[in-house]
């Protein structure tokens, strides 16, 4: 079954076409990569799923459901957390601040009751924040959680991100470049990191990377974006020996 | 063992700071100790820190540059007059259109009025906020300062209702400094509460990023409006003080260069710090007061020192604004909140400025 389906999303900016006629399916409980150089129309493919932009044509489904043109919030609630390719923490604020707010989406005590501890609230918020140190005790991040976040190094500011992200309760990650700006040795331990998160806590993820390590070694399924062109799709094996792949990465040889 | 003593000692200081305080006002108030001057200054702090605090909320710690703060206290300030003034003085006060039949006859207590002032400015804030709550940055605070404008110059030609330029005076006095001291404890605490309520975290993640707020399930648009209304009602709340402290309101006194002093007073306060607002309030209520002091001319070894006149105050005063934004960009607090910890560390040397990580206690992941 299908989580994730893009239909015939096309995303045009003025006379830009950044991506057309996507289709995409990811499966669930599949770790599902999209690659292509850079400008090939990836992240816009990721605001268009989450809702920052609403494509031209086409249609975005989660679960069979039609999200397409709903708000990134309303997105979010349904189930689709991302990461940025930029880190986009709230810089100021505790790692624990930064998992709370992720969980306020699901408050149902109004403003009032919550700002005068009416005993539901205090329930809940407890609920809150005990939910919020378990998932920072499973990641590994529980030590730090009084640090500003802005603090941390760089790894594990890209760690709460993803934290931050699973607080949501979301079923599909999207990371966007997860890697982006690490080590090998770093890289290894993300690729653990990505898997044993989607195991425990039962996720689809789909993500950007440019790493080819990690996504060979992860995905189950890639596809090839090139100048807003879906041009492969398959095993890291199929993509690998893709003809076209290798053209749009290395360019095309030229008879003399 | 430590430990608990420094709980305890923290715990009683800060018993005896409220019961000191406490003592000071009831002395006050008995007109045991100072005079009407002090008590007036005091009271005018404490309804300033009811707008800066509400300011700061929008401003500080939900990061909407809002101007709208004069607009929305006059609406509470217009409301408190037009209901509190006794039915029988009004024909007197509005001696050249008479009142609307509609209100003519309505009488309210004090504290009806003002809670109806401040849901009044919540609700017209909410119409305003639905527009340009979409704005961002100096847009927004063009287009607040704007709206601001129109409030005061709606309630300059209603006179049938607000008595229109001539203004509304007569209104009765607060009985007691418990009036404006209560209601900007319970008004303080509330905000207080709700910023660190998990509503406040939403607003503080919106200030720091909104798109990833958004991304984290945050509705951006009901949120930012429940900030600029709960902003808008304490506002009117501080506005319907201030109507009853000074016994008149004209809509001149709601020039938007009023704003500016709230603006000054959370600047310098620190922007996101609830307790430097406060302690700004009575700062630049009680400055400006004792500034007076270069307006009078003065008189050295027998010279008449010229630049010592009526109006030499305001420049020292811009003077200290732009030492302060120069140099002090952060204000007294920043967004921290004053604690004992705090005062503590002012006189401890500074031995661990870095708290001390601690070991990761590595996940099960």
């Amino acid at each position: 079954m299908s989580v994730l389906k893009l239909d015939n999303v096309k995303m045009q900016f003025g006379g830009v076409v950044a991506v057309n006629n996507l289709n995409i399916e990811v499966e669930k409980g599949k770790i599902v990569a999209l690659i292509g150089p850079n400008g090939a129309g990836k992240t816009t493919a990721f605001n268009v799923i989450t809702g920052v932009y609403t494509p031209t044509s086409g249609d975005v489904y989660l679960n069979d459901e039609k999200i397409t043109s709903l708000s990134p919030d309303k997105i979010t609630k349904m189930g689709i957390a991302r990461t940025f390719q930029n880190i986009r923490l709230f810089k100021n604020l505790t790692v624990m601040d930064n998992i709370l707010i992720a969980t306020h989406l699901h408050v149902k005590s109004n403003f009032l009751s919550s700002a005068i501890r009416m005993p539901w609230s205090v329930k809940e918020e407890k609920k809150m924040r005990e939910k919020s140190e378990m998932l920072l005790g499973k990641l590994g991040l529980l030590g730090i959680k009084n640090e500003i976040s802005s603090s941390l190094p760089y790894g594990e500011q890209r760690k709460l991100e993803i934290a931050r992200a699973l607080a949501t309760d979301a079923k599909l990650l999207l990371l966007d470049e997860p890697a982006a700006g690490m080590n090998p040795h770093e890289t290894d331990e993300l690729t653990k990191f990505i898997r044993n998160v989607r195991d425990e806590f039962d996720l689809t993820i789909f993500m950007i990377e440019h790493h080819m390590d990690l996504v060979m070694e992860i995905s189950e399924k890639i596809y090839v974006l090139d100048f807003g062109q879906l041009i492969a799709e398959g095993t890291a094996d199929d993509v690998k020996n893709n003809q076209r792949v290798i053209e749009a990465y290395l360019g095309v040889e030229e008879d003399a | 063992m430590m430990i608990k003593n420094k709980k305890f000692m923290r715990r009683s200081l800060t018993g005896f700071l409220i019961i000191a305080f406490a003592i000071i006002i009831i002395l006050l108030d008995t007109e045991t100790i100072g005079d009407d001057y002090v008590r007036r200054i005091l009271n005018l702090g404490a309804i300033y820190a009811i707008v800066s605090v509400s300011m700061n909320l929008v401003n500080g710690f939900t990061g909407l540059f809002s101007l709208g703060q004069a607009g929305f206290m006059a609406i509470g300030a217009f409301t408190v007059a037009v209901f509190t003034v006794p039915v029988e003085l009004r024909e007197a006060i509005f001696y050249i259109v008479p009142q609307s039949p509609l209100v003519a006859n309505v009488e309210l207590p004090f504290f009806v009025a003002l809670i109806i002032g401040g849901l009044l400015a919540a609700l017209v804030s909410i119409l305003i906020g639905m527009p340009v709550l979409r704005l961002k940055s100096d847009y927004l605070a063009i287009a607040t300062l704007g709206f601001s404008e129109i409030i005061r110059i709606i309630f300059t030609n209603m006179d049938t209702i607000t008595n229109g330029a001539l203004g509304i005076n007569r209104i009765p006095g607060i009985p007691t400094m418990w009036v404006t001291f209560g209601v900007a404890i319970v008004s303080i605490g509330f905000i207080v509460l709700l910023i660190n309520s998990s509503y406040g975290r939403a607003f503080k993640a919106i200030r720091e990023d909104d798109i990833a707020a958004e991304a984290m399930g945050i509705n951006l648009f009901k949120h930012k409006v429940l900030s600029f209304a709960i902003g808008a009602f304490f506002a009117g709340i501080g506005g319907g003080l201030l109507a009853s402290l000074l016994g008149t309101v004209d809509p001149k006194q709601f020039y938007f260069t009023m704003t500016y002093n709230f603006l000054l007073i959370i600047v310098l306060g620190g922007m996101g710090s609830v307790s430097g607002t406060v302690i700004a309030s009575f700062v630049v209520t009680a400055g400006l007061e004792f500034l007076r002091f270069f307006d009078d001319s003065l008189i050295l070894f027998g010279v008449n020192i010229p630049i010592f006149r009526p109006g030499f105050r305001m420049v020292i005063f811009s003077l200290l604004l732009m030492i302060l934004v120069l140099f002090f960009r952060k204000g007294i607090m920043g967004q921290k909140e004053l604690s004992w910890s705090m005062v503590e560390g002012w006189f401890k040397p500074h031995k661990n400025l870095h708290s001390k990580r601690k070991k990761d206690e590595g996940g099960t992941i």
